[in-house]
């Protein structure tokens, strides 16, 4: 009991399960973002590793692990080495303020899902996610490559005009919910979609919502913003000299970077673990008719197979799928199982949005790229910023 | 344990400003100068001053240091020649000489009594800093961003092409 009670035990525990669900979750956002693509392009996409190509991951991890471990000859040494690790560290660091849900019972112990609360939470994202700059313009810098060194240019040339409009649009909603720890901002925003911080206040904060989405994805790289690694001009950008694991943990950055994002979108704007609308009406049935739906769907398709081996694999999945709808009904898990759903729910809504745009949208050129962020993103953000700092004045007192 | 973290932190922000000035090549100074404002930022943490820690590492280590290294690497400089190391011979005696004076003031103007104690400090929150700023130092908080303001329209004035 004294063992399972003490601070350092729990912790290292919560630690363990949020670094192990975060390392499946960057996997299989891979696999996701590779079946979305391809459905999108109509075409299957993944297919032969496992069924519906659900090894791929594994076999991702694998290749990447037993390739050949290049140093090129010509490289800064030691801050070659040095930036692939800056990357994936600071990446993960934010991961540890960021709460998933409430308060957790397990046994005698009372714990919050989340790794540690600090008052100063959205500053500390900040603070580490400008420190990220530094993992890519090194490796840009260090690689003694010219393309290497341009896409690092463009990066970090890139990421610190976002940084402004991001910060600007993460202030407002800020001032509405009058806290700095993630933990309070969510609890401020209790009691149904209306009090969300997009719809909820003096001035709802749709558009500083909007300009951190995009502002999110030039921090994070992805397309349209990703002329860091234009390949038809860079070949591959700021990590054209790395390879095998160098090259995996900034594409482990990249995607535990999009999860962070995402993941604050849901917590600044979407009301992060809180339902969209109170239990009394029903919201904590939503999860079980969804699974429930979904294994009807996957039972009744393996009923009509088209091909011989769905016959067999469909009705598991649909099987699995109503279990899970099952468990969502237990009482016991339900006051930490119904959070957490509406946490990966609407971060995993913002994620496929990510993915929806690489899918679509084609590259901005980078004059336009800088442009657009100095004219145009950031004094709408300023300027937001501005009428809801009148506006949460006036209503307050 | 703080003085624990104190000493570690301080041997590493020292360590780092001392290599700013060893390294010869720009990109190793620059980095090290990062280095310091991260130990400092912890060391701010320390005493309690939780949002002066976060705004050290967002617009030193973060903005500010990022330009120095951007900058580095967009001219490309090389690595610095060094002609000898002579300039140890009068430099380190005097340097001694400095911090020891340095050290010798600083114990006889605060005693031990008034030195800062870890933790016992709570002012340093984001609500604390805002109300002193907006309060009892709302004169120096506007002249120094008029003074920002006009070093930027200076710049731009500076770096716009000439118009004929």
């Amino acid at each position: 009991m004294q063992l399972l009670d003490s601070f350092i035990f729990i912790t290292l525990l919560k630690a363990a399960v949020v670094f192990g669900v975060l390392m499946t979750t960057l996997a299989y956002l891979q696999w996701v973002e590779r079946k979305v693509i391809a459905h999108v392009q109509v075409r299957p996409g993944p297919y032969r590793v496992g069924p519906h190509g659900l090894l791929q991951p594994v076999a991702d991890i694998i290749k990447l692990l037993t390739k050949e471990d290049l140093l090129p000859p010509y490289v800064n040494k030691p801050l070659y080495l040095l930036a692939p690790f800056l990357a994936i560290s600071m990446a993960l660091l934010s991961i540890s303020v960021i709460p998933f849900g409430p308060t957790i019972q397990v046994g005698p112990v009372t714990t919050w899902m989340q790794l540690t609360d600090l008052n100063i939470g959205v500053l500390f994202i900040l603070a580490v996610s400008s420190m990220s700059v530094y993992g890519i313009a090194l490796a840009g810098w260090a690689s003694n490559n010219k393309y290497a060194l341009i896409g690092g240019l463009r990066s970090s040339a890139q990421m610190i005009s976002y940084e402004l409009p991001m910060s600007l649009a993460i202030a407002a909603p800020l001032l509405i919910s009058n806290t700095l720890s993630l933990r309070q901002l969510v609890e401020a925003q209790s009691g149904g979609i209306f009090n969300w911080n997009i719809l909820h206040g003096p001035f709802p904060q749709v558009i500083s919502f909007i300009i951190f989405t995009i502002a999110a994805f030039a921090e994070t790289n992805r397309v349209p913003f990703d002329l860091p690694e234009a390949e038809n001009e860079l070949v591959a950008g700021f990590h054209t000299e790395y390879s095998s694991m160098k090259f995996a943990s900034f594409f482990m950055a990249e995607y535990a970077n999009m999860i962070t994002v995402s993941a604050m979108a849901t917590l600044l704007f979407l009301g992060g673990w809180m339902a969209p609308w109170p239990a009394a009406w029903g919201s904590s049935l939503v999860p079980t008719a969804i699974f429930a739906i979904a294994g009807a769907t996957a039972l009744y398709h393996g009923a009509n197979a088209a091909r011989k081996r769905d016959k067999l694999t469909l009705p598991v999945f649909g099987i699995i799928f109503l279990i899970i709808a099952g468990v969502f009904l237990l009482p016991m898990v339900q006051s930490w199982l119904l959070p957490l759903f509406w946490f990966a729910g609407k971060t995993g809504a913002i994620l496929f949005l990510f993915i929806w745009v690489r899918a679509t949208l084609p590259r901005f050129r980078y004059d336009q790229l800088m442009g657009f962020t100095w004219k145009f993103l950031f004094p709408v953000a300023m300027l937001n910023l501005l009428v809801t700092a009148f506006l949460v004045a006036w209503t307050t007192k | 344990m703080d003085v624990i973290l104190f000493l570690i932190f301080a041997l590493i922000a020292v360590a780092c400003a001392i290599n700013v000035v060893v390294q010869t090549h720009p990109i190793s100074s620059a980095l090290s100068l990062v280095g310091v404002m991260g130990s400092l930022a912890i060391l701010y943490l320390l005493l309690g001053a939780e949002f002066i820690a976060a705004a050290q590492v967002i617009v030193y280590a973060g903005a500010i240091m990022v330009l120095f290294v951007f900058v580095i690497m967009l001219l490309n400089a090389g690595a610095e020649t060094r002609k000898g190391r002579s300039y140890l011979i009068p430099g380190a005696p005097l340097l001694i000489v400095f911090l020891g004076l340095v050290a010798y003031y600083v114990q006889r103007m605060f005693p031990s009594s008034t030195m800062v104690r870890f933790g016992g400090f709570t002012g340093g929150g984001p609500k604390d800093i805002g109300h002193a700023l907006f309060t009892t130092y709302l004169l120096p908080f506007e002249v120094t961003s008029i003074l920002i303001l006009v070093a930027i329209i200076g710049a731009i004035v500076l770096a716009r092409k000439e118009i004929e």
